[in-house]
């Protein structure tokens, strides 16, 4: 179990919608996108599988090199793969985009 | 497009395919339902992260308040995806509470239908004790409201339902079910865990099926309605269920009928589900009762 916490200053676009999209299963996980003050954007990683962290940074900084959106993420992982929780992360993004 | 070409079960809208969630909004009327305590406040497990399991935010424990056919009603759904469904405290504690919350409004006057989406293995073996007295409540729970308003399990597939949450399902006012789904006490891999192979073959999908499957109990009568996999098709069964309010005599009542019925078995060969079958449904289908189909 390992606790992973990433900052993103640079996200400063303001979101007024929030959404919570899959789920904490083998090989999947879960995540709530909020709406957060500009510059402190957030993403924080409950994960049940340990040794990752350099994996997780990777496919967040590319999700965030694309995503200016100021908000608050919390994950709960089950072991997603990083296509999985790239696609989990965009799916988030469409539901707030909507 | 002559979409009459299109075969009937590719136009069905599934409910398996549907999340807990999702399932239990297809059953709301449009607009009606609202979460109760949702994945935003947080109300997880304490017990999982200490054993190096990711929680999950609801607990696996969707709980929305809305209306049926414009009836009163809470569905409390089971995510079969997270940890199979299973009980812990708090999603016991949800479900519990909602199915009290409605016994509460059904006794002032506001009757209250209960919907249940079980898909699970009973109760979270990570939670011990606590997951137990989970399911014993969610059971007196179910046991209290069913007195004013009907409590409708469905198990849809694909996890089923079993362990305790099948005792539970067990004292509900209706049971509908899928061909997919299954109901039984023991599943099948306990079953052979525990007795081997020749007394239960978990590998063996047919005769899971021929026994545990939805179809079987159903037929047997120790279940409702049969559906089909379409969001429409089980909407409108529990909505008929919701309207029909409380049966005659809950199944969990007929202590001697059963007693009966199982006293005139023959244990001495192996019993065929479909003698099973029309052995204890014979009442039922004379008297138009049982399976839609």
């Amino acid at each position: 179990m390992e606790q992973l916490e990433f900052d993103y200053p640079e996200a400063n676009r303001r979101v007024s919608k929030r959404a919570h999209v899959g789920v904490a299963g083998s090989g999947d996980m879960e995540l709530l996108m909020e709406p957060a003050e500009a510059g402190v954007a957030h993403v924080s990683i409950l994960t049940s599988v340990n040794g990752f962290e350099k994996s997780w940074k990777a496919v967040i900084d590319r999700f965030f090199a694309h995503f200016d959106g100021a908000v608050r993420i919390e994950i709960n992982d089950g072991g997603a793969t990083p296509g999985s929780v790239m696609l989990r992360l965009e799916q988030a993004v469409e539901a707030i985009d909507q | 497009m002559n979409t009459n070409l299109i075969p009937a079960f590719v136009r069905r809208n599934s409910f398996i395919e549907l999340s807990a969630r999702a399932r239990a909004e297809s059953l709301m009327d449009p607009g009606s339902a609202r979460e109760l305590v949702g994945p935003f406040d947080r109300i997880e497990s304490p017990w999982l992260p200490m054993q190096g399991i990711a929680p999950e935010f609801d607990d696996g424990c969707i709980v929305l308040k809305g209306t049926i056919g414009g009836e009163p009603a809470v569905v409390a759904a089971l995510e079969g995806g997270f940890q199979a469904g299973s009980m812990g405290e708090v999603s016991g504690a949800k479900m519990s509470t909602a199915l009290d919350l409605a016994t509460r409004d059904s006794k002032n006057g506001t009757k209250t239908a209960a919907v249940l989406l079980l898909e699970t293995g009973g109760v979270r073996l990570q939670e011990a004790n606590l997951g137990l007295a989970a399911i014993a409540e969610v059971m007196a729970s179910m046991r209290a409201l069913r007195e004013y308003a009907p409590v409708i399990t469905v198990t849809a597939g694909t996890v089923g339902c079993f362990g305790g949450m099948s005792l539970a399902a067990g004292l509900s006012s209706y049971i509908i079910m899928t061909r997919e789904a299954r109901l039984g006490l023991n599943g099948p891999e306990v079953i052979e865990q525990e007795s081997g192979t020749e007394e239960f073959d978990s590998s063996d999908r047919a005769l899971v099926w021929a026994i545990n499957g939805g179809e079987q109990r159903v037929g047997m009568g120790v279940a409702d309605e049969l559906c089909l996999d379409d969001v429409g098709e089980i909407a409108a069964a529990v909505k008929k269920c919701v309207m029909a309010g409380l049966p005659a005599t809950h199944r969990s009542q007929q202590v001697e009928p059963y007693r009966k019925r199982i006293a005139s078995l023959n244990v001495t060969e192996q019993i065929d589900p479909l003698v099973l079958r029309e052995a204890w449904n014979h009442e039922r289908y004379s008297s138009g009762k049982g399976g839609s189909r």
